[in-house]
């Protein structure tokens, strides 16, 4: 069998805001509009990938936060309306996403062997979390591949920050290894922002860009150091300082999903492309890609 | 009409395993029936309202209210959802819901109702709504838990919910979906393996379940930030739901307490409490912490409002501030609020003080607690005037500490109200805990109105 590989990797964070401001017709509310600079962000992602051929989107999402492991979409489909809890005024869109459930399951068993706890979902009625949602449709919105959708386990509320990286990386390891052994060519994503601290009151016009900006000078600071070590190759950097980065930025690196998408990347050391930055209520997102495709030697 | 009131209150776990599989484990087994128990009382109660407060509910703009009247849907566990689906449809008092809405806007909070199809309705709400209200005779509301909220928004969002049972003659039940330590296994275990985290969790949950079977809410209550850092996994919301049952029990420590079952969910302490407002003998302690009446919004320093340019500059509240003048013998404190005029804070002849007029306003935010009579547009506002009469005194305080006086030295006080029958009982009040107890001479005049969007102002004399 041909060697499955990881074409890409990206950081593509999930704020319903801006399926909000687009307007797709999946969704209910609609806008004039806001927050242009990530979605032209992620416009300029798509248009770097697009001549990529690939089977698999592997996606792992904050919101589906699970405390007992690592879970896995484990049916073929999942169709079903998704409200945002937090921000329902903006996003309740009808989603309708295929599962690569092989992929999934092979994950999983190779978590399972390294050690991790790990857990199949095949319940139907399960919705599935709005960020793999708003990921999924900025990423791709014809939804025309399968996804492999991963929980976030929340160990770094359970012990702290370091032994969540030690299982993330871990976890990064095997979707790696699954990946090569399925044949596939796969995208990863993790789905998150970076600083996390949200406005607590919202203008009457959600997308009223005047009251946009983030919350702080220190969170400004934080998210300028990180993209900097990804334009720069340093993700090393980033593994190390995870922890102080995540306290103090309160960042949504806490999920996992960064240092998971690192580790299937084998922390790159080569420079990843800033698509778009901005600020969503407060908060910090990078749309960012790493090109796995132009750095192959050593596969 | 003035009859609402808060009949019973009761704490239930939030976990899924009470609905779904009470018969997996002899535990989840016996907190069902204590459900159904707390269910029967409710019914018995006579109660033709349920307040739930989910903490697997987290919100950030402010606090959200369900306010769909039928709510439908499946519900299934992010975690367990193993054990099944939870069909669910809901009987939601939108109008209260609406209701409690505007009161929270009022108080200063930030509060919105949601009313969506398919809004996903957490597991806490969903799981206390079945077992406590399974024919949905009474009608509910759920509200949410703010992620940043602290103790005093927390208490200012109760005390706006019984404003609404209050002004509409509801007999309400308050319940707090939540765990007590919620530490559970990270592994997935044998249902019959069952049992809480550790020993140290089950020994503070007993501590916990020992006040409350005690009826001393409002201990528990003060207790809350050491028991979120002793027994609870960081997760978005800490131990909030005790501050708002406490507030929703007006912080008392000497209800009538039972628990109906304490058990391990999966690790998490679960428990059914029962809290009814009869007395039980037990000694009511003080309320020690601010009994803040309206949101002043500490978490402004995120928001995008914009601050005055210069100290010395104020929009919203009434003319621009100066810097109190300094002629021989007078006394001026960093401590209180600036003056609007040319005039010192007070002024020292021989062993006598004399005080310029004091307002509530407060020093360096120029802020009104209990909030201004009037916006910049001079609409009413809703202001609460023991508040304000307590910030009067507070300032009086510290400018007679600046000139080395103290509040037990003052001889005479005249006061100024510009809504005597609104505002005298409230006043009076706060006067008769405070100055009242010094016993200076008092004269209470009606005046049609002050200088800034106060309600209240004291001339004081007093000795040094």
């Amino acid at each position: 069998m041909t060697k499955g590989e990881i074409v890409a990797g990206c950081l593509a964070p999930h704020p319903p805001h801006l399926v909000y401001a687009e307007n797709p017709p999946q969704n209910e509310p609609t806008a004039e509009g806001g927050w242009e600079q990530l979605r032209w962000g992620y416009e300029r992602l798509r248009e770097s990938l697009s001549d990529i051929d690939y089977d698999v989107i592997v996606v792992l999402s904050p919101h589906w936060q699970t405390y007992i492991g690592t879970h896995f979409l484990g049916l073929p489909h999942f169709k079903n309306l998704s409200v945002d809890p937090v921000f329902p005024n903006l996003f309740r869109y009808n989603y309708d996403l295929d599962v690569d459930v092989d992929l999934a399951k092979q994950i999983h068993d190779k978590a399972e062997q390294a050690g991790l706890t790990v857990k199949m979902m095949t319940n139907p009625d399960f919705r599935v979390d709005y960020g793999t949602i708003t990921t999924g449709h900025m990423f791709n919105p014809k939804w025309d591949k399968p996804m492999v959708v991963i929980s976030s386990n929340r160990s770094s509320a359970y012990y702290s920050v370091d032994v969540m990286q030690e299982m993330m990386i871990e976890l990064g390891k095997v979707t790696r290894e699954a990946i090569i052994e399925s044949g596939k060519k796969a995208v990863v994503i993790a789905s998150n922002s970076l600083s996390h601290r949200h406005f607590t009151t919202e203008s009457e016009v959600p997308e009223d860009m005047s009251k946009e900006h983030i919350t702080s000078h220190a969170m400004h600071l934080w998210d300028m150091r990180i993209i900097d070590y990804m334009r720069s190759g340093q993700c090393q950097r980033i593994i190390d300082e995870m922890p102080e980065f995540t306290e103090q930025a309160i960042a949504e690196s806490d999920g996992g999903a960064f240092s998971w998408l690192l580790s299937t990347l084998e922390v790159p050391d080569y420079p990843a492309i800033l698509h778009g930055y901005g600020t969503i209520i407060g908060t910090g997102n990078a749309i960012v890609e790493w090109p796995v495709y132009k750095h192959k030697e050593g596969e | 009409m003035n009859s609402g009131e808060l009949v019973d209150s009761f704490v239930v776990p939030v976990h899924p395993h009470t609905v779904l599989a009470p018969e997996k484990n002899e535990g989840w087994g016996k907190l069902r029936q204590a459900y159904e128990e707390a269910a029967k009382r409710i019914e018995d109660s006579g109660a033709d309202l349920l307040i739930i407060y989910s903490t697997t509910w987290p919100s950030v703009i402010g606090h959200q209210i369900q306010a769909d009247p039928n709510p439908q849907w499946v519900m299934v566990d992010h975690d367990f959802h193993d054990l099944g689906s939870i069909e669910y449809s809901f009987n939601i008092d939108s109008q209260f819901a609406h209701a409690w809405n505007e009161a929270n806007k009022k108080r200063g909070l930030q509060s919105r109702t949601v009313s969506y199809q398919g809004f996903p309705i957490d597991v806490g709400s969903v799981v206390a709504l079945t077992l406590l209200n399974p024919d949905n005779k009474i009608p509910a509301v759920i509200v949410s838990s703010n992620v940043y909220s602290n103790r005093s928004e927390t208490t200012v969002l109760a005390k706006a919910c019984l404003d609404v049972i209050k002004s509409t003659g509801r007999k309400a039940v308050a319940v707090t979906a939540m765990s007590l330590s919620n530490r559970m296994f990270t592994e997935n275990i044998d249902p019959k393996e069952d049992r809480i985290h550790s020993l140290k969790d089950d020994e503070w949950n007993l501590k916990i379940l020992e006040f409350l079977s005690e009826g001393r809410l409002e201990d528990v209550s003060q207790l809350s930030r050491t028991i979120h850092q002793q027994i609870r996994v960081q997760k978005v919301v800490t131990f909030k739901p005790m501050w708002w049952l406490s507030a929703m029990n007006d912080n008392r420590n000497n209800l009538t307490g039972e628990v109906l079952a304490y058990e391990a969910l999966h690790g998490a302490g679960g428990a059914v409490v029962h809290l009814n407002p009869t007395p039980s003998g037990v000694g009511d302690k003080e309320y020690d912490e601010d009994d803040i009446e309206v949101f002043g919004g500490e978490r402004g320093v995120l928001d995008v409002v914009e601050e005055p340019e210069s100290p010395l500059e104020n929009k919203s509240n009434g003319p621009d501030l100066w810097e109190p003048t300094d002629a021989e013998g007078s006394v001026n404190s960093d401590a209180a609020p600036k003056p609007v005029g040319a005039y010192p804070h007070a002024r020292r002849v021989g062993n006598m003080l004399y005080l310029s007029g004091v307002g509530p306003r407060q020093p360096g935010t120029n802020s009104i607690p209990g909030g201004p009579i009037h916006d910049e547009n001079g609409a009413p506002c809703n202001y609460d005037i023991k508040a304000q009469t307590h910030a009067v005194i507070d300032n009086i305080s510290r400018i007679l500490e600046e000139a080395g006086s103290s509040i037990d030295k003052v001889l005479d006080v005249t006061s100024f109200l510009v809504d005597m029958d609104r505002d005298f009982q409230g006043y009076n009040e706060v006067w008769a805990e405070t100055l009242g107890k010094v016993g200076p001479t008092r004269t209470t005049l009606a005046i049609r109105a002050l200088p800034t969007p106060i309600a209240v102002e004291m001339k004081v004399i007093a000795q040094i």
